[in-house]
């Protein structure tokens, strides 16, 4: 499997680590709050180790809105990844 | 191999793509009613798209020796306007008719709004009442595993039985809840917002292939209309049997859309 995956999974990994270098200069020395996508994706990552399974599973999960009441009206179309604040249950 | 996209949006795509799911082994599509990537400004719009799914596209299909299929509903996402998608859902029965009709959806919805759900439970009803097979879509990202719990709530009000249900676009956080439940799951496979090949196969060989087909969903964003054949080169890459392979791609789909006595999987 390893020998299979690896290389791929390694490109991956380096487009995460460029992408977020890439946030850093595009912003630098900002007294913004950070955006609550890369928020959450730094989440994401610690849960890749944190020495237990089902990681996918837990990083959708991370990624969802975790409320269970419907909203009254819906706020656009699109979905943005991972809940924004106003929306964001701490799941 | 051959194979069914059961999940298509052929509308959306060109003549070329026809020719190369035909080539890869494409025998069978079915294409859901959408949402077009606009709103459309009245009821006339969705009839002439209608007629589209129920005329125009079995025609081009059948050019390249695919049986097309469709499903019809008012789109969660257009669903947020009541009064419109009632006026819109007056036109069904009529199209109902149609040959190629397996069913209603693809209903569910998309921002786990209220009207959303009003329009979807009417939806639900309709199905109900004339015996149809149903079609689910499930929302994008965030409000995936919220809406898909919120769907499945409002089918088990219903009289409908899960087995002539299809709950589609699931992935890692709700395959199990779905399949659980008795319903039908379908992984749609995209380049970034839903399921790769790759984390299909990881979901076929932690949860088996029991009531689960995977599809593309092509339509005009970004997706791939030969996904299903890349997800088949991924499962043998893994050394899966061609029997498993089969059944994620050809069987499963057969066995139920094959509900519907109009369902035919062409030289399957």
């Amino acid at each position: 499997m390893v020998d299979a995956y690896f290389l791929e999974h390694r490109a991956k990994l380096l487009d995460i680590a460029a992408f977020l270098d890439r946030v850093d200069r595009a912003d630098p020395g900002t007294d913004e709050p950070e955006d609550f996508r890369i928020t959450a994706m730094r989440n994401a990552l610690q849960a890749l180790d944190d020495g237990q399974g089902e990681r996918a599973r837990r990083v959708l999960e991370l990624m969802s809105d975790a409320t269970t009441d419907l909203v009254d009206t819906a706020p656009g179309k699109g979905a943005c990844g991972t809940p924004p604040p106003s929306t964001d249950s701490g799941a | 191999m051959t194979y069914i996209d059961p999940h298509i949006h052929m509308v959306s795509r060109t003549t070329d793509d026809y020719r190369r799911m035909a080539l890869a082994g494409c025998t069978a599509i079915t294409e859901p009613a959408f949402w077009a990537g606009f709103d459309r400004s009245s009821p006339q719009g969705f009839f002439d798209y209608y007629r589209q799914l129920t005329d125009t596209e079995p025609a081009r299909a059948a050019l390249y020796g695919i049986k097309h299929h469709c499903w019809l509903c008012v789109n969660p996402k257009e669903a947020e306007d009541a009064g419109f998608a009632r006026e819109v859902m007056s036109l069904l029965p009529e199209f109902l008719e149609e040959p190629n009709v397996l069913g209603i959806g693809e209903i569910g919805l998309n921002k786990n709004s209220k009207n959303e759900m009003a329009i979807l439970e009417e939806h639900l009803a309709f199905a109900e009442d004339r015996n149809q097979l149903v079609l689910v879509h499930t929302p994008h990202l965030e409000d995936k595993r919220k809406g898909t719990l919120l769907i499945m709530d409002a089918i088990a009000n219903t009289k409908l039985q899960p087995n002539r249900v299809l709950i589609d676009h699931v992935e890692e956080h709700t395959v199990a809840d779905v399949l659980d439940r008795g319903f039908w799951a379908g992984m749609t496979l995209y380049p970034e917002t839903k399921c790769t090949p790759q984390r299909a196969a990881d979901i076929i060989e932690i949860f088996g292939t029991e009531r689960l087909w995977m599809n593309s969903a092509g339509d005009w964003g970004d997706s791939d209309p030969l996904a299903v054949p890349k997800a088949i080169v991924e499962l043998r890459r893994r050394g899966h049997s061609p029997e498993t392979i089969r059944k994620a791609t050809l069987e499963n789909p057969k066995t139920f859309l094959g509900q519907s006595p109009r369902f035919d999987a062409g030289d399957a």
